[in-house]
């Protein structure tokens, strides 16, 4: 086989492996994803033994320990629906009552089971500031992260 | 002092419109005075925005909480260290240190290039004064540090708990550097382009800068996951979080870059592969940038409520664009200037590799960005977990692992049996060696583990025998004792063999990844004093609870008001192995609306993670304390009613009275323990890596003498002309 030739065969090869490859990551990619639901649309949208993601405030009074597990639930950001959770794994530190979390969830009857250790509390946001009255440059307050 | 930082501001954005374009303007019309006014400019923009940043840092540590960053992100309570710091925890100081970083290695490599690559320089200089510009129009237009309130709050709201770890002092400056000098070779590219310079003059030139932004992005990656291992309470070192990936993503094609410019450096080969890694690295840089910043993913490392989306977006637009149509319009200038011999040699190796990284970035890069790529397709938001990550990563890792095993020990353009036969049979005995002790000691119910342990095992081997063969040739050479030649030898070429301990160091850490994530022990269930459990061989009695109050008997140092913890015994078949003492410490929330008693643990609580780290395993244990028992709640509730919320004293002999009675009659409290194997191979091949990488960018001695001698040769010149 002359040279060029052999460069066009080793070409086409890498290429269709690298196709075949992408093809399957982005196929993987749909199928093995979590829809990002607001607790509203979970209860309406949800399917038994599928794994929603779902993005809500801690609902204030609704945590409770038993041993290992963790009950709460979670709200739209505007209020309204609420969602009950029952929860196993690592509870992250910035974890309280009002806070903003994501948490990997799957239908079970009328409550919803976390995947243990999917619970995220996204960064504190209490360190942002009322607007100052009297500023005299910029608006808003700082907010806090790296 | 907020007028001297804006008029800094104000002034440094006027500098990078001039800078810019006097660069332009002096290379287009070959008039060098003006690209050497616009280098000028960049020196001019380091020293002013030093100035601005000892405003803002002088502010932190004076407590002006006249400072809107100062108020909102510092208190007179937060330790001196943790002020230091928080000067960039927020978004505003963030971006300042950023703009600082970028001026300061600006200014050196254009003061090392002076004298080198008149034009590409000069389109650089330009490039960087864009960069240094959009990030001073951010905080001149959207988010200035020096925003002040008049007149000042009496306090601020402190630091996030959460960031109050030594590691946080020097991971974010590290990882911006790394950021910023990941753009630095990208300028140059563009420079390159445009000036229609692409031979390896420009890579050479900006080579020691690819390699430093490698350092320091992997330095502050791998401070980042000592940070999350011993403070975030989870007791996981990664989590596939959209800003972890975000760093990684950059420092993948740049460990990338640094492989194949060896073959455009030796070859000619590869520049088209090149400047687009140089182009694609510095791009993902400034997008990892914009990702902490657009609030558009969730991640917990993102500032909250960011709105800086717009403007990088654009950014990043015009840097996709630009970058796509200098390198299709200058294709034929990118030529390669060889072929590969045989696919059987280290150019293809090193292709391979170069492959393998950007495969993994890309897998990165889908997964990361999926949840907007999902809405973008389906209308649905969706998003990947680790699991996913996992799937990919794993078997390219491996690949990965084992050609930086491979490509040390073959041969340039074409490898011949006889040369496969020398250099691969001792490194394939020492990973069969190591297959074989693995089966035998009973660890075969993990094959990605096992198979991560002998391709680490063959690194090892490949890359023990190259300093052999080198120690026993300098040896034989020079008739000098082993260490002695060991240290020549590295001396003599630091590039090679720095390489080669980076490869060492690179093993060794995927060892620690593979053992402790396939053979962990984890348990979190709740304790009462007196009660113990089993994790993996160990047992983790509760023997007695702590608790300290103030800031200043905070063992941490980290301002808490109470930290309530445990003192746990750790016992294997009956034998001390140590004592650990996890706490929680309770923050002030400094919300009246708390009463005066609950304001001070009202805040965040954050986990003091207690370990005993060893070379074969880390015990590691956090404690979540109940504090929410009728009894410490009844003595928050009557302090709250008794206590006015002027008498701040009284407050905390109420906690202090509250520490008592948990200690008295403490309830069961939640404890999370983790038997992990080798976790510490993890720190300790990242710190041989980077010392490694050390060695690499230390210019070799020659190198020193050669400019020394072009200098004083240069002087004597001079002189010889002013005295003709």
């Amino acid at each position: 086989m002359n040279p060029a030739r052999k460069r066009t065969v080793r070409l086409t090869v890498a290429l269709s492996a690298a196709v075949v490859l992408a093809s399957a990551l982005i196929y993987t990619s749909f199928s093995a994803a979590s829809p990002a639901l607001s607790p509203s649309q979970l209860t309406h949208q949800a399917q038994p033994g599928r794994s929603y993601q779902v993005t809500g405030s801690v609902v204030a009074g609704s945590v409770h320990h038993d041993g290992s597990i963790l009950d709460f639930s979670v709200e739209d950001r505007t209020g309204g629906t609420t969602v009950p959770v029952v929860y196993t794994g690592t509870v992250p530190d910035p974890f309280r009552e009002g806070r903003e979390v994501i948490v990997t969830v799957r239908k079970q009857g009328g409550r919803f089971l976390g995947e243990r250790d999917s619970l995220i509390t996204k960064c504190p946001s209490k360190y942002k500031t009322a607007p100052p009255a009297a500023s005299s440059g910029g608006s808003g307050g700082p907010k806090s992260g790296y | 002092m907020a007028l001297l930082g804006r008029a800094c501001l104000l002034l440094a954005l006027a500098v990078c419109v001039y800078g810019i374009g006097a660069s332009l303007y002096g290379v287009r019309t070959g008039r060098s005075e003006w690209s050497e006014s616009g280098r000028r400019a960049v020196y001019a923009l380091a020293g002013i925005l030093t100035v601005a940043f000892a405003v803002l840092e002088i502010a932190f540590l004076r407590d002006d909480f006249g400072f809107n960053t100062v108020a909102g992100t510092s208190s007179s309570t937060t330790p001196t260290f943790y002020k230091a710091a928080a000067v960039w925890s927020s978004q505003e100081g963030s971006l300042l240190l950023w703009a600082w970083l970028l001026s300061l290695w600006s200014s050196l490599v254009l003061f090392l290039t002076r004298r080198r690559l008149r034009d590409v320089a000069a389109y650089a200089t330009a490039v960087l004064l864009g960069f240094g510009g959009f990030f001073v129009s951010l905080m001149v237009f959207y988010a200035t540090p020096f925003a002040t309130t008049s007149p000042a709050p009496a306090d601020g709201v402190g630091l996030d708990p959460l960031l109050r770890h030594p590691s946080m002092m020097i991971h974010p400056p590290m990882l911006y550097s790394g950021y910023t000098l990941c753009t630095i070779p990208l300028a140059f590219g563009i420079g390159a382009l445009l000036a229609r310079r692409v031979d390896a003059e420009w890579i050479r030139a900006t080579r020691r800068f690819a390699f430093a932004a490698w350092f320091f992005l992997g330095i502050g990656i791998l401070l980042g996951a000592r940070w999350s291992y011993a403070e975030l309470g989870w007791g996981g070192y990664w989590g596939w979080d959209p800003v972890e990936n975000a760093s990684l993503m950059p420092w993948l094609t740049a460990t990338a870059f640094l492989h194949s410019l060896m073959i455009q450096e030796k070859r000619g080969m590869l520049k088209m592969w090149n400047v687009s890694l140089v182009l694609a690295t510095g791009t993902l840089a400034i997008m990892g940038t914009f990702l902490v910043r657009s609030g558009i993913l969730s991640s917990i490392h993102a500032f909250g409520g960011a709105t800086l989306g717009v403007p990088f977006v654009t950014l990043i637009a015009v840097l996709v664009a630009a970058s796509i149509y200098l390198v299709v319009s200058r294709r034929d200038m990118l030529r390669t200037e060889h072929r590969l011999d045989s696919l059987l040699s280290r150019e293809s190796i090193f292709l391979a590799n170069n492959i393998v990284l950007v495969a993994l970035c890309f897998v990165i890069f889908w997964g990361t960005y999926f949840p907007l790529i999902s809405e973008a397709f389906t209308g649905q938001a969706a998003s990947v977990g680790p699991p996913w990550f996992d799937r990919y990563t794993v078997p390219l890792a491996l690949v990965l692992v084992l050609l930086s095993g491979i490509g040390p020990v073959i041969a340039w353009r074409r490898a011949t049996l006889a040369n496969a036969r020398k250099n691969f049979v001792a490194p394939l005995l020492v990973a069969a060696a190591t297959l074989i002790a693995l089966i035998g000691a009973g660890i075969g119910a993990k094959p990605f583990a096992i198979a991560m342990f002998c391709c680490a095992a063959f690194v090892l081997g490949s890359v023990g025998q190259e300093f052999f063969r080198g120690v026993r040739a300098r040896r034989a050479m020079a008739r000098e004792p082993a260490p002695t030649a060991l240290m020549a030898l590295i001396r003599r070429n630091r590039r090679r063999y720095g390489g080669y301990i980076v490869h060492i160091g690179m093993a060794t850490l995927f060892v620690g990844v593979a053992a402790s994530s396939s053979f962990q022990h984890a348990s979190e269930l709740g304790l009462s004093r007196g009660q113990s459990t089993k994790v993996g061989a160990y047992t983790i009695r509760y023997v007695r609870p702590t608790a300290t109050i103030t800031p200043k008997d905070d063992r941490a140092h980290t301002g808490a008001t109470l930290s309530l913890g445990a003192v746990l015994d750790v016992t294997k078949r009956g034998r001390h192995v140590a004592t650990l003492r996890p706490s929680e410490g309770f923050y002030d929330s400094g919300d009246p609306s708390q009463g005066s008693v609950g304001h001070f643990i009202g805040g965040q609580a954050v986990s003091h993670v207690s370990m005993s780290a060893g070379v074969t395993r880390d015990v590691w244990t956090a404690i979540a304390p109940d504090i929410s028992t009728p009894q410490l709640k009844r003595v928050i509730d009557i302090g709250n009613k008794t206590i006015p919320l002027v008498r701040p004293d009284e407050g905390l002999l109420a906690i202090a009275y509250m520490a008592r009675a948990y200690l008295q009659n403490p309830p069961q409290a939640q404890f999370h323990f983790i038997v992990s194997p080798l976790v510490m191979w993890i720190w300790i091949g990242g710190f041989i890596g980077f010392a490694g990488g050390l060695i690499a960018i230390w210019p070799a001695p020659s190198t020193v003498r050669r400019r020394v001698a072009v200098r004083s040769s240069a002087r004597a010149a001079r002189s010889r002309l002013q005295r003709a």
